[in-house]
């Protein structure tokens, strides 16, 4: 047995060891792509977020310093934006997997036997992604504007009162964000529920469960793959969106977000520190939320 | 018959004219079943017969096209499946992935909000040998452990009527044979009625009180496993329970007690009582392991048939047997298992020998002998590769 278990322990070593050159090559494309693209702006931009206003410079003109001042004044500045943007992207990911989970379910679930049906639903699902999503957010301003055909008529056979709006509103942005990323919830969803085992729901059916709690019980645990990874996807880039809370779009003066005043910042103000400190505090948030959530969903035994 | 209480004891079971089509063809043409309370009983038949169609209607996981289900009684034939006193094993087990082996066992138990769940799913597990580890997840564990705890999972709600879907198909025969007898005995200890479907003879003969061969949506016969075996009806069950040596001819003797048919120019007698026909064209057959394998030419015994002589065309050894294949002109090819009660075979291939065996054992089929049908495509690969080395002997023995 010792000599076995000896036996195993060396071998094993000597087998990566065998193996890792070639590894090591195959991921070198990759590793440099991260550090060209994604290593050096991120430490650019914490090295941004880090400057402070140069003495004799003009406006826009910084000098590298060590300035972490900066992190603690967009905090009182913009708490207001942070919050919202994490209120919004959350509310838009609870009623984008609202939608999307009985849309995933019936093309994964009910329509399995029928191919073609299954074909088309999906095709349909990611249809809008042929049409840009800047033009499809202006139909929507368009749609929910004071003048437009919906509202004037809902207004007229009184189901909106007569100073009702859309345009502008928290409403419409979380509206825009749940409509432009609902693609992203439903697929992933998709994906884990066309592998769905209904024989266990049978077996929990046959177990004496409810539908209800069968759904509860067995379809909801078996899908969380699915239901994390669509969140995921859903709420990480709503989180940073500044397209559908931009006054350009569905937004208002009062649902501005990170992403829109970040822009503001870099753009417009041009306090490139800021904007910096900024995004790194969204990225951190980001990072923060995504690790706590997935640790506490406890996905690890089905993925 | 509440949800919320456990069963005192098992129910019976009555399928009444059962029908059930899917589109496009009928998994069940007609079924009539009476499964008496306490009884091990079980489905057996080829797969795409409607044994797990049945399984599934009794389960409520299907809807009968037409007819009644009756258990303990009671119709339940629009009775959803949750609210069913039934419990199933499933072939493949469903064991929730999601949850630990504990959680599994007392789902049902906490559905139906017993009291104490988690120390009756303890003692189910205890009852199957896997208490030690209820808090695993069923990937964790080998297949013959998920599929105890599979069974634990239902028989912990003690239901009236439980379901096996073969559910010893994926073990090796080691472990089939002591979880054969493990089901057993726990279907004595608990009294429940068990409805148990399979494919494997073997298994259904060795653990049922009451065996039904389904073929093509009906059953084709019913009875205690020996009845099935030593009397079978139809042709069908003469091969797809066991081997059968079958003749067809011409009936041309019939007394109150014998029936003698003329197959090939040779004559066999069967008793009248164990043949369903007694005119025309009759198929009779005899079991292999009755025939009596003789070197030289036997005198003829009265109550004996002797057919003869014939060539040894294939020895095959099966540790306990030997199995022979024997060509008789004018009948085709007889099978012959013989105990291995010396060492190697008695006759060995192209030798000359003659059969014979006790007129009782013989039996006369129900099969209209002219349906195109009348020997049914024996699926069995032993019997495939045989046919197969039949043709090609003739193939060479032509050339």
């Amino acid at each position: 047995m010792a000599f076995a278990a000896f036996a195993t322990t060396e071998a094993q070593p000597q087998v990566t060891r065998r193996k890792s050159p070639i590894a090591l090559f195959l991921l070198l494309p990759g590793i440099l792509y991260l550090v060209l693209f994604f290593l050096t702006p991120l430490i650019s931009l914490i090295l941004t977020s880090l400057q402070a206003p140069s003495e004799f410079g003009d406006i826009g003109v910084y000098d590298y310093a060590f300035n972490w001042q900066n992190y603690v004044t967009v905090i009182q500045d913009y708490w207001p934006h942070i919050l919202r943007s994490f209120g919004y992207a959350l509310l838009a990911t609870v009623f984008a997997l609202l939608f999307s989970y009985p849309i995933a379910y019936f093309i994964g679930v009910k329509a399995r036997r029928r191919p073609l049906l299954q074909s088309l639903l999906l095709v349909l699902v990611i249809a809008p992604f042929f049409i840009s999503f800047l033009l499809r957010t202006l139909a929507w301003k368009q749609i929910l504007s004071d003048e437009s055909l919906i509202i004037t008529s809902l207004k007229a056979i009184g189901l909106l009162g007569p100073d009702a709006y859309f345009a502008g509103t928290p409403f419409a942005v979380v509206f825009g964000l749940t409509y432009n990323f609902i693609p992203f919830m439903t697929l992933p969803l998709y994906t884990t529920l066309e592998r769905l085992d209904t024989r266990y729901l049978e077996a929990g059916s046959d177990l004496y469960a409810n539908s209800f709690t069968v759904f509860r019980k067995v379809t909801i645990p078996l899908s969380m793959p699915g239901i994390v990874a669509g969140t995921l996807l859903t709420f990480i880039p709503a989180a940073g969106d500044y397209v559908n809370a931009s006054r350009d779009f569905l937004g208002g003066p009062d649902t501005q977000m990170m992403g829109n005043v970040i822009e503001a910042n870099f753009l417009v103000l041009l306090n490139y520190p800021a904007a910096a400190a900024l995004s790194i505090i969204l990225m951190a948030a980001i990072l923060v939320l995504v690790g706590v959530y997935v640790k506490r969903s406890g996905t690890e035994d089905l993925l | 018959m509440s949800i919320r209480e456990f069963a005192e004891s098992g129910a019976d079971l009555e399928l009444v004219g059962i029908q059930k089509r899917f589109p496009g063809f009928t998994a069940i043409e007609e079924l009539d079943l009476t499964i008496p309370a306490g009884s091990f009983f079980a489905l057996l038949g080829p797969s795409g017969c409607g044994k797990t169609t049945t399984l599934r209607l009794v389960a409520g996981l299907e809807e009968p096209t037409a007819g009644r289900i009756l258990i303990g009684g009671k119709d339940v034939t629009d009775t959803k499946a949750h609210q069913r006193p039934v419990n199933t094993v499933f072939q493949s087990y469903a064991l929730f992935p999601h949850m630990s082996i504990i959680d599994n066992v007392s789902f049902g138990l906490k559905r139906r909000r017993i009291g104490d769940a988690e120390a009756k799913a303890h003692e189910a597990l205890k009852l199957v040998e896997l208490d030690h580890l209820a808090q695993r997840r069923p990937a964790q564990l080998s297949g013959g452990q998920q599929q105890r705890v599979a069974l634990a999972r239902a028989i912990v709600n003690r239901p009236a009527l439980l379901l096996l879907d073969e559910p010893l198909g994926a073990l090796d025969l080691k472990l089939r044979r002591q979880m054969q007898l493990e089901l057993k005995t726990i279907q004595e200890e608990v009294g429940l009625t068990f409805l148990h479907v399979t494919h494997d003879q073997e298994e259904a003969m060795t653990m049922a009180d009451t065996v039904a061969v389904m073929n093509k949506g009906a059953i084709e016969q019913m009875g205690a496993p020996e009845e099935l075996y030593e009397l079978p009806r139809t042709a069908f069950v003469a091969n797809f329970l066991g081997k059968s040596n079958l003749f067809t001819g011409d009936v041309v003797g019939t007394t109150d007690t014998a029936m003698t048919v003329d197959a090939g120019g040779h004559r066999i007698t069967v008793p009248t009582a164990r043949s369903q026909r007694h005119q025309g064209l009759v198929t009779v057959g005899v079991r292999p392991e009755k025939v009596t394998l003789h070197a030289e030419q036997p005198e003829e015994v009265a109550g004996r048939n002797l057919l003869g002589p014939g060539r040894v065309i294939d020895v095959s050894f099966a540790g306990v047997s030997t199995e022979y294949i024997v060509a008789v002109p004018g009948v085709g090819t007889i099978s012959v298992f013989a105990q291995n009660m010396t060492f190697g075979p008695v006759a060995h291939e192209g030798s000359e020998v003659w059969l014979s065996w006790d007129v009782e054992h013989g039996f006369g089929l129900s099969d209209e002998p002219d349906e195109s049908s009348r020997f049914p495509a024996d699926a069995d690969t032993q019997s495939i590769a045989v046919q197969r080395r039949e043709a090609l002997i003739t193939e060479l023995e032509g050339s």
